[in-house]
């Protein structure tokens, strides 16, 4: 056992004293809310908002919107998380991906694992297959999401809930962005510097 | 080697008054920082106001941090089993240069010349990117404002954009010079300078083996940690490296992973200005291939625990809302505090830190506006804490012409009737500024006073007496 | 009413005017005001430096001095403030719980001016006559400790001939801050600097506050500029009536 250890623990107990047992928390804030009418339409805003580029498509119609979406981009390398379905993306490469290969690929798809319709969020949890490992959607300059609409949540608690035991996530609003200079925001730093969203009604 | 009577040389500066002086005489750096701060504010205020339950999620993240700070111990170690079950190594550091010695010990170990760094306060307080140039190890910091400040050979004055300080056509100008293949046209337009340093560390974040973080939460539960960030350089780091090293003070936990529900709704609203920062990355353990270190800081923040009326800085989430609404930090910028942590609550955590004998101009620094209570996410009653942090100043101050002062007026006032005889004798000073019926110029200390501001001179009739002759 | 007006110890010795105003408007709203002789100061400026050791026997005769009022008025939010959330925690601190006691009872009673006029009183139009350009600046004790809101607004715009002005940028601190404009002169100046021009941008001819010693700040700037701005605390403008105009002229 280190000394730093030790002797820091003793500190703590010397510092707290008698140790009064804490308060108990208050939770009076929204800790889950039921999707409302319009609150799938404010999850595309507060995306726009971020810059992201947010369609709206049914199921049968995904293949197309998506297809369509990686045209306009003129995307030609195109990878998708490994467990995409075919359907999504029938031409993209699905695994063997290494940061080399990333560097060079125009487009990445993923499906996600929850999204917030009060603050624009999307997450993703990185041990499923169909949104795969953190490299595949940080490296290429452009990810599309898929958001199913059963996966939007009406806050950032039904989120949390929803992700507990997820043990390696990114939580993600809108492409890359920074405010570092005199706080002013510009979108596309370091990560993907175009987000493009399709929800499934 | 004990951390107390050896003041952290990243927390104490010069004294606040004489470097804040420097600061109000160059107009670039007050314009630079209305101009931002004011943006900020606006933003900030707008998505606070969004939320209807914003009061509640202050009060239960100010009781999620006093819980954690009530019984730290028995969290810490709940932490640390956690990490250490998911393959994670856990250090402790007593104080900052302990700190930096392990970090530069883990980070010497794979090899490198290099790592690379997301922004993190903790490794500005410990001086780690010095310890590791000193062991012949580069630190490049990959957040655009750090790297600003890296480049320019120059020190954060902000904890959220350290190179606030800077306006856009000083930041070209840095770029131009410093930043190695960059355009020698590059333009002061933002998104220029951010694709300027998007190039430039590309291939350090593909190349470079060993990364260092911090974290803003770290929940004892589980062990997750977790980085809240803009730029998508934090996601590089804590990526592709081999090698991840997170420092993390002690105060950084929080009990369960639920609990974050209310710190990513407090934090990004209130640092950015944001419904939520663009990503937050959260990790549990290292990933595959990847090998994790977690540095446990204490460095003054258990001395802090130890005072009642100022644990609750500890509650600190570093959003900076305090700074960006700070009439003192608005015109003197963060240079003058000082201390990596500048602000209200850099006035009221660098002390504690150091311990007040080592800090004593930062419980000064402030007019007690109240502005950095009101909008601080975690509730921390900043004017209380600098109102009880110069008493103990106070304390540990020798005698001086002002204790005298202070006790003789103390004394008059203790007792009307030396008070009325107090107040009459102030007519004396009817005898000053007869010309222009106020006073204008006084001697030292008053000097201070009237070297923009007249004196009323003083009435001929106290309150007191014209009562009593009515 | 019978009301015990704390006038502070900064009216008393400098600002007169203020008191006799205070006086004046309460008495003209039909109650008795009586000046209870023991008073000196709250005890704010030591407190407030760091000196609540010392503050201590202060504190005690403040308590003392208004121990059988009914209700305490106060021509300051910045002292209100003290007596309201400082005395009784700065007693217990220093292990004087007696004194504690005492002192929260006190506080209980005590009020800032437009506090009592609007939520005791409950009047808003307190038959003043002020006709000239006024701007309010609203103190940092007064908006942030006391939260007086738009009391003193709405007893403002109630006034007859008024023309009202709003600041610009109202809430921010003037940088007086007590000692602090001594300790800290230089950053006190600059944003004492920015508050004066605020305030001349309005075109006001007089700037009321709710605290003597914010004004003697912002006041004593502008005269220093001769800006010909007068600074006159809120009982003065509200003390104003037709027959008994309030004196605007700089001196």
């Amino acid at each position: 056992m280190s000394t730093a250890r030790s002797e820091i623990l003793a500190r703590i107990t010397a510092a707290l004293g008698h140790r009064p047992p804490a308060p108990p928390v208050p939770r009076d804030y929204r800790r889950s809310g039921s999707l409302g009418p319009g609150d799938v339409e404010r999850f595309a805003d507060r995306l726009r908002d971020y810059r992201a580029v947010v369609h709206f498509t049914s199921a049968a119609g995904l293949a197309d919107t998506i297809a369509e979406a990686l045209r306009r981009r003129g995307a030609r390398h195109v990878v998708a998380a490994p467990g995409v379905p075919t359907a999504w993306a029938p031409d993209a490469i699905r695994s063997g991906v290494d940061s080399a290969a990333l560097e060079g690929t125009d487009a990445v798809i993923t499906a996600c694992h929850v999204a917030i319709a009060e603050t624009g969020t999307i997450v993703l949890d990185h041990d499923a297959p169909d949104q795969g490992i953190r490299a595949l959607t940080l490296l290429p300059d452009y990810h599309l999401v898929v958001v199913r609409r059963q996966q939007v949540v009406a806050g950032v608690p039904d989120a949390v809930t929803a992700l507990a035991g997820v043990r390696t996530q990114t939580w993600i609003s809108g492409p890359s962005a920074t405010s570092d200079i005199e706080l002013e925001r510009v979108e596309g730093v370091h990560g993907p510097r175009t987000l493009e969203v399709v929800v499934t009604r | 080697m004990t951390f107390l009577g050896m003041p952290a040389r990243n927390l104490v500066g010069e004294p606040f008054p004489v470097a804040a002086r420097a600061a109000l005489g160059d107009a670039q750096l007050r314009r630079n920082l209305a101009k931002a701060t004011g943006t900020i504010r606006a933003k900030r205020a707008s998505v606070v106001a969004e939320l209807p339950d914003w009061a509640q999620l202050r009060a239960s993240g100010a009781a999620i941090k006093d819980a954690v700070l009530a019984d730290l111990d028995t969290y810490l170690l709940r932490f640390e089993a956690a990490l250490v079950e998911r393959g994670t190594t856990v250090h402790w550091a007593r104080d900052a240069d302990e700190a930096a010695r392990v970090v530069t010990g883990l980070v010497k170990a794979t090899g490198t010349a290099e790592v690379i760094k997301v922004k993190s306060m903790a490794t500005a307080e410990i001086g780690l990117n010095d310890a590791l140039a000193d062991a012949g190890v580069r630190a490049v910091e990959t957040d655009l404002a750090e790297l600003i400040v890296q480049l320019g050979d120059d020190k954060p004055s902000h904890i959220l954009v350290p190179a606030i300080h800077k306006g856009r056509a000083e930041i070209r100008d840095l770029f131009r010079r410093e930043m190695p293949g960059v355009d020698p046209d590059l333009t002061d337009d933002p998104r220029a300078l951010a694709e300027a340093a998007r190039r430039y560390l590309r291939h350090k974040f593909t190349t470079v083996d060993v990364a260092v973080s911090g974290a803003n939460f770290a929940v004892a539960d589980s062990g997750a940690l977790v980085v809240v960030e803009s730029e998508g350089n934090g996601r590089m780091c804590l990526t592709l490296p081999r090698t991840l090293v997170s420092v993390v003070g002690i105060e950084k936990l929080v009990p369960t992973w639920q609990d974050l529900e209310v710190f990513l709704q407090l934090l990004p609203r209130s640092s950015t200005g944001e419904r939520m920062n663009p990503y937050t990355s959260v990790w549990t353990g290292p990933a595959e291939g990847q090998t994790s270190h977690v540095v446990l800081v204490d460095n003054g923040r258990t001395a802090t625990l130890s005072d009642p009326a100022g644990r609750a800085a500890l509650r600190c989430i570093r959003c900076s809302a305090c700074l960006n609404s700070c009439p003192v930090y608005e015109r003197t910028g963060g240079h003058a505090y000082g201390s990596v942590y500048p602000g209200p609550i850099g006035a009221v955590l660098s002390p504690q830190l150091t311990g007040v004998r080592h800090n004593q101009t930062l419980p000064f620094a402030s007019s007690l506006c109240g502005v950095c209570y009101d909008v601080c996410p975690v509730a921390i009653d900043i004017p209380s804490m600098l109102v009880h942090l110069r008493e103990k100043v106070v304390d540990v101050r020798a005698a001086n012409a002002e204790s005298a002062a202070m006790r003789a007026v103390a004394w008059a006032m203790s007792d009307s009737g030396r008070w009325s005889r107090l107040l009459r004798a102030g007519r004396l000073g009817r005898a000053l500024g007869r010309r222009r019926d106020r006073i204008g110029r006084l001697p030292p200390p008053l000097s201070a006073w009237t070297d923009t501001r007249d004196l009323p001179r003083p009435p001929q009739q106290t309150f007191r007496d014209w009562w009593e002759s009515r | 009413m019978r009301v015990a007006l704390f006038v502070t110890c900064l009216v008393d010795g400098l600002f007169p005017e203020v008191g006799k105003a205070t006086v004046a408007l309460l008495e003209r709203l039909g109650h008795e005001v009586v000046v209870p002789g023991g008073q000196t100061c709250c005890g704010q400026m030591h407190v407030n430096t760091g000196y609540a050791r010392q503050a201590l026997p202060v504190i005690r005769n403040h308590v003392e001095a208004f121990a059988d009022a009914d209700v305490v008025v106060t021509p300051s939010g910045s002292c209100a403030g003290s007596i309201r959330h400082q005395h009784a925690d700065v007693a217990r601190s220093h292990g004087q719980a007696r004194l504690a006691d005492a002192a929260d009872r006190v506080a209980k009673r005590t009020y800032e001016l437009s506090e009592f006029l609007v939520d005791v009183l409950g009047v808003t139009d307190v038959g003043a006559y002020f006709p000239h350009r006024v701007t309010y600046h609203p103190t940092c004790h007064s908006l942030r400790v006391l939260r007086v809101g738009d009391r003193p607004l709405r007893l403002l715009r109630a006034v007859r001939g008024i023309d009202l002005v709003e600041l610009p940028a109202a809430d921010t601190c003037c940088g007086f801050g007590g000692t602090f404009a001594i300790k800290n002169a230089d950053t006190s100046a600059a944003m004492l600097a920015d508050k004066m021009s605020a305030v001349l941008t309005t075109g006001a001819r007089v700037l009321t506050a709710g605290d003597s010693s914010c004004l003697m700040h912002i006041g004593g700037g502008l005269s220093r500029l001769r800006a010909g701005v007068r600074p006159l605390h809120l009982s003065q403008v509200l003390a104003g009536t037709a027959d008994h105009p309030a004196e605007v002229a700089s001196r």
